[in-house]
């Protein structure tokens, strides 16, 4: 009977950690020293929430008119659209480029180091006509902005 | 890989206006190659980082959503004119690359 209790002591314990361990594995507990590296989970995510809360921790964000995205009304080539964000938030520590169209949306993170100002500027595929969103974050909080972009020749796969 | 990153870094008032050009093929691993009809894998830069005097100024992640051939360009302040300003990305193949320029 005694045997028995432990075995049962034994199995709980090393379940708990198995459960742990996959939380970890699945980026549920990602520690922040791992967050630096390549954010393989927010890059694959299909949609706009996932990829936020992969690489932010967070979706929830709140529109903000003081983030200005440069991007043309009408691409006419998907496979190259040039986008700058800009802003005159204070204390930005980093920048996410989202694509909502395409297969996943995440295009790029920038953080920002030591006097970086919060202006960045490249060029980005987009698969179909789509907003283009920027999400800064500063202090903590997650603002955002978006701007509707007309793609007439697909630049993923077209 | 040699010179596959153009940089150019120019001085105005006291923001350093950085803007690079980098050679990459940037596939995003869901092209279809047209003659063999099979998946062009995936290869694209995933990791670029600035550094000017020893400390990251700007670090970006990227996905294969970056057009091909990726153009970026960043401001930074407190850094002078002659100041080395270092580029380098990492693809997800394992290949690498860096280049500096002196701010002008």
């Amino acid at each position: 009977m005694t045997m028995n209790t432990k075995r049962r002591v034994f199995l709980k314990g090393s379940m708990a950690v198995g459960t742990v361990g996959v939380a970890v594995g699945a980026g549920l507990l990602t520690p922040q020293a791992v967050v630096a590296a390549w954010n393989e989970k927010a890059f694959q995510a299909k949609s706009v929430d996932d990829a936020l809360n992969a690489v932010m921790g967070t979706a929830s964000n709140s529109a903000s008119a003081s983030i200005k995205i440069k991007a043309p009304d009408i691409a006419e080539n998907g496979a190259v659209v040039p986008v700058s964000i800009s802003t005159d938030m204070a204390g930005v520590e980093s920048i996410a480029l989202l694509a909502e169209g395409n297969n996943t949306p995440l295009v790029a993170t920038f953080m920002l180091g030591e006097g970086a100002l919060p202006e960045v500027s490249t060029r980005i595929k987009m698969g179909k006509t789509s907003d283009v969103i920027a999400v800064v974050k500063s202090g903590g909080q997650l603002h955002s902005a978006r701007k509707s972009v007309k793609v007439t020749i697909g630049g993923c796969g077209g | 890989m040699a010179n596959s990153i153009k940089i150019r870094a120019k001085l105005k008032d006291d923001v350093v206006q950085v803007k690079c050009l980098m050679t990459h093929p940037m596939e995003t691993g869901l092209r279809k190659d047209s003659k063999t009809g099979k998946l062009v894998p995936a290869h694209f830069i995933n990791e670029v980082t600035a550094t000017v005097g020893g400390k990251t100024v700007m670090s970006a992640d990227w996905s294969g959503g970056i057009s091909k051939n990726p153009y970026l360009s960043f401001d930074f302040k407190g850094a002078g004119k002659g100041d080395e300003v270092t580029i380098a990305w990492k693809d997800n193949q394992g290949g690498s690359d860096s280049a500096s320029a002196k701010i002008g």
